[in-house]
């Protein structure tokens, strides 16, 4: 067994894993817990596949903040994990049944000769170079897209979950600059008393 | 290690996620985890056609589908936090209001 | 001249327009002088193309064109010949006497406007009938009186029994009409025109073919489905049950519509589609059989009437029946002759029972008259003069024409000819009886009006104020001028223009290159000219035949019952019950039709309301293609349960299903 086969085994292996302690495990902590690790492997599978832009993004971007939102919203919310199990294993014939006939035929069909291909050809330079060459120019337009689904989908975060609070006194500046002298202050002429 | 090998690892990878969804019908926040899994695995094959084929463009897509793919969390879990604030409960079987 | 061709249906027309929108602003003289100028310019244009057709110009042709499809072109046009302008005369005249009249019967109607109205409609629409040149407009024409005759027995629209009356009309001419619409269809689809000159020419050719689907042969099947059209207008049996009821209407409409022209239009249209009728045999006694029923058999059924105009109806019917006699014996210039002077006669005999009908107060029960020629000298004497030429009395127009009639069909030689004769012989007499009971009745016997109706048989028909009677000791008086010198004006051809016409138009070849008999097989025509030594010789010979000594008889016995032993009718009417109720119920026609026709009709539409509409269309189909959706979409939604995971479920099996199918594939 050569370095990069042990190297794939061993990362594949941890990636297996650590997707069946997500689907598995009984606490949505340690689910996330476990995604983590399974990306962490699928990372260092894509090194493998001499992907190491994409390979750091995931560490980056799914470890380092999606994985943290996950966790952070996890244990902000108060959950009924009882509840959340219960009849965890009622539909376990079925995904069973439905899984095993995927797997199949994934099996089935990613075995056949269509998918045969032993060796890579060989890649000369770095990998994020290649990427940016392609992505800044031919892919100039979905690009700047993929920054605007971004940029919506942050407001959208924003938007949902914001909140109003009333009970909270705040200074509204545009009204105090707004305001007249005739709101605040009252001229009145009061006849002179006499004595 | 062949192009079957990744395919292979990406295929068991989205049949447990599959799996998963089945087995965490009633949790939205694993749920929402298990397509996660799943656009790792479509990831894993596309980089590894990508690499076996030599062409450089299926790493660009990757790219786009992990943008894609977290503006789809961080928007689904805005969504979650929402609803947990009205119902106190992110239990799927709460939400059936779209019944027929 | 063919502006004169156009002046003379369309000026009654442009009188109807105006008397019919701006009647009620006009007033009521200015109606009626506008319409009856109207018809007086139409007569004066006939008589002036009457003696221009007598010089031999004759007219065939288009007017406008209406549109032209497939090769079948519609066209108003105009065919002027002696047949034409025979009935033209007839119609003007006719109705001119008839506008006159109304001046007076209608004096006090609030409809008088509208009446002239469509007395002018009428006339228009019984021109274009007779004047058409080919088979669309003859429909036009056929359907627009049907509907002006509809409009007039309707005309008293509060009385329930007129409503009855003119649906009852226009409903059984629908029967006759559709018949006569299949009639022309099947000339337009084997002649592949509507031109009459057109169908002419091919008629021999016609009459070798046969009708593609039913195989039968194709001149017999037009003639008679044209017949049936004329059934239904000209009332023969068994679609005449319209007729009697339409007395309904105002008096002038049943002497000018129902008994002078528009009923008449059947006849006409019968001789007017000589050449055809000439090629079949099978239809000529067909038409001869269903004549002489008629003839005969309604004819009884004027002795059981007590009702004055229902008696003059049944006496139409029954002359209606022997014109169609002698068209059946291919005798078609005596139908038109008889046609003619019976125009003269009936509508004279109708605005005199009008007259009657004034006088009496709009009492039209004959058993509380009697004895009223002393008080209408004028009327007795002209209704005698209409009941005379009637019966047929030697030198009178009738005696001509329906002596000529009798020949006719004792010379002819199709089967049924021999029943024909029979019935019309019979119906000499039975014409004599009713008509002179009537005469007796009316104005000769006992005065028995100003009582108590003891017989009041409208007060069962639920009629309203229009059949007031006579109060006790109150004397009818003779009408106004207005309805007098119309009788005067009538009586005067129906005594006369017999004698003077029957040389020219039986024998004169006035319609010959009109109407077209084929006399080496139906000699009719040919053994009457034979004997045809003249006008007066005929008139002598009548005075021995046989006919007038029938006639005789007719009369004598109807003199005995209700002038000598007025006790003896009801006596007999006692002893033939059976008989007599028959009668009375005018042979059950109406019960039958009412039974089998309108009750089927309402079962038949009863079944298609229940299953049909309910069953079929509203619940099978309204509801139900609802309900079927309803209940998809009930399925549908029953799928969108709302959890999530069934979605989930559902993407993946189709991942699934996919997958499998790339594979196999």
């Amino acid at each position: 067994m050569d370095v990069v086969s042990f190297v794939f085994t061993l990362f594949a292996f941890f990636l297996l894993l650590g997707a069946l302690g997500t689907v598995f495990s009984r606490n949505p902590v340690a689910a996330a817990m476990w995604l983590v690790l399974t990306f962490f492997s699928a990372g260092g599978v894509w090194l493998l596949l001499q992907a190491e832009f994409l390979a750091l993004t995931l560490v980056l971007v799914y470890v380092g903040a999606v994985m943290v939102l996950f966790l952070f919203v996890v244990m902000m919310l108060d959950l009924n994990l009882a509840k959340l199990r219960e009849g965890f294993w009622h539909n376990a014939p079925l995904a069973l049944l439905v899984g095993g006939a995927l797997a199949i035929e994934l099996y089935l069909m990613l075995t056949s000769p269509a998918f045969h291909r032993a060796a890579a050809p060989a890649v000369a330079g770095s990998n994020t170079k290649m990427i940016g060459e392609v992505l800044y120019t031919v892919y100039a337009y979905p690009f700047e897209v993929a920054a605007m689904i971004l940029v919506v989908a942050m407001i959208a975060a924003v938007t949902l979950t914001h909140r109003k609070r009333s009970d909270v006194r705040v200074v509204k500046p545009e009204e105090q600059i707004a305001v007249k002298a005739s709101e605040r202050l009252k001229v009145v002429s009061l006849p002179a008393e006499k004595e | 290690m062949t192009l079957t090998h990744y395919l292979l690892l990406a295929g068991a990878l989205f049949v447990i996620s599959v799996v998963g969804i089945f087995l965490n019908r009633k949790n939205l926040i694993v749920l929402l985890m298990c397509i996660e899994l799943m656009l790792l695995a479509v990831n894993t094959n596309f980089i590894a056609f990508s690499h076996f084929l030599g062409d450089i463009h299926g790493q660009v897509f990757v790219f786009f589908i992990l943008t894609v793919a977290a503006a789809e969390a961080g928007i689904g879990l805005a969504i979650l936090v929402v609803l947990f604030r009205h119902r106190q409960s992110i239990h799927v079987d709460d939400l059936t209001e779209l019944r027929g | 001249m063919k502006l004169l061709y156009t002046v003379v249906p369309f000026a009654p027309l442009v009188g109807a327009i105006v008397a019919g929108l701006w009647g009620n602003r006009l007033g009521r003289t200015a109606t009626h002088r506008i319409t009856i100028l109207g018809v007086l310019i139409a007569f004066l244009a006939s008589v002036a193309i009457f003696f221009d057709v007598h010089n031999g110009n004759t007219f065939n042709g288009p007017l406008y064109t209406w549109g032209t499809s497939d090769g079948l072109t519609f066209e108003v046009g105009f065919l002027i010949d002696s047949l034409t302008v025979t009935m033209m005369l007839v119609v003007t005249f006719v109705s001119l006497m008839v506008h006159i009249y109304t001046i007076g019967y209608m004096a006090d109607d609030p409809g008088y406007c509208r009446f002239f109205s469509y007395i002018s409609l009428f006339t228009f629409s019984m021109l274009m009938l007779v004047m058409s040149n080919n088979f669309l407009q003859l429909f036009f024409g056929w359907e627009a009186v049907g509907l002006v005759s509809y409009l007039l027995i309707g005309f008293w629209y509060t009385r329930p029994t007129a409503i009855y009356a003119n649906l009852k009309a226009f409903l059984v001419n629908r029967v006759g009409d559709f018949g006569f619409l299949l009639g022309i269809g099947l000339i337009a689809a084997y002649a592949g025109t509507l031109d009459y000159a057109e169908t002419f020419a091919q008629a021999e050719k016609l009459a070798t073919m046969n009708e593609a689907v039913t195989g039968w042969p194709l001149i017999t099947a037009i003639c008679i489905a044209l017949f049936i059209g004329a059934m239904g207008k000209s009332a023969q049996v068994p679609l005449h049950v319209w007729l009697p009821d339409s007395m309904e209407g105002p008096t002038p409409i049943s002497a000018l519509i129902h008994a002078a022209t528009m009923v008449t239009a059947g006849i006409f249209m019968v001789a007017r589609m000589s050449p055809l009728f000439e090629l079949s045999d099978t239809a000529l006694s067909f038409v001869l059989v269903i004549g002489a029923t008629t003839a005969f058999f309604m004819g009884i059924l004027g002795i059981v009437q007590s009702d004055i105009k229902r008696v003059v109806a049944y006496s139409t019917l029954s002359q209606l029946g022997y014109m169609t006699v002698a068209l059946g014996a291919s005798a078609y210039s005596v139908a038109i002759f008889h046609l003619m002077t019976h125009a003269f006669f009936k509508a004279l005999l109708f605005l005199s029972a009008g007259s009657v009908i004034i006088a009496m107060h709009h009492d039209q029960d004959m058993r509380n008259m009697g004895g009223l020629w002393k008080y209408l000298p004028v009327t007795w004497l002209t209704a005698l003069i209409g009941a005379l030429a009637l019966i047929g009395t030697p030198f009178t127009s009738g005696f001509y024409s329906k002596d000529s009639i009798l020949i006719a069909v004792a010379h002819a030689q199709i089967p049924g000819a021999t029943y024909a004769y029979f019935c019309v012989m019979a119906g000499v007499f039975v014409t004599a009886f009713y008509t002179f009971r009537m005469i007796f009745l009316v104005f000769h016997g006992k005065e028995r009006f100003g009582q108590a109706h003891a017989h009041h048989d409208h007060a069962a028909h639920g009629s309203d104020d229009h059949h007031h009677g006579l109060a006790p000791g109150e004397k009818p008086h003779e009408s106004p001028k207005v309805v007098t010198v119309p009788l005067v004006l009538l009586a005067i051809p129906s005594l006369l223009i017999g004698a003077f016409t029957i040389d020219a138009m039986l024998f004169g070849g006035w319609f010959a290159n009109v109407i077209f008999v084929d006399e080496a097989r139906h000699g009719s025509i040919a053994a009457l000219r034979e004997e045809f030594h003249g006008a007066l010789a005929m008139g002598l010979h009548g005075l021995t035949s046989l006919p007038f000594f029938i006639a005789l008889a007719g009369v004598a016995l109807a003199a005995f019952f209700y002038l000598v032993r007025p006790d003896l009718p009801d006596r007999i009417a006692a002893r033939v019950r059976w008989l007599y109720t028959i009668l009375v119920n005018h042979y059950y026609f109406d019960r039958f039709n009412e039974i089998v026709f309108a009750g089927g009709a309402r079962r038949l539409g009863r079944w298609l309301w229940q299953i049909g509409d309910r069953t079929v269309i509203d619940g099978a189909m309204v509801n139900g293609s609802a309900q079927i959706v309803g209940e998809v979409a009930e399925a549908g939604a029953a799928l969108q349960s709302g959890r999530l995971y069934h979605y989930a479920f559902s993407m993946i099996l189709g991942i699934a299903v996919l997958l499998l199918f790339l594979y196999l594939v």
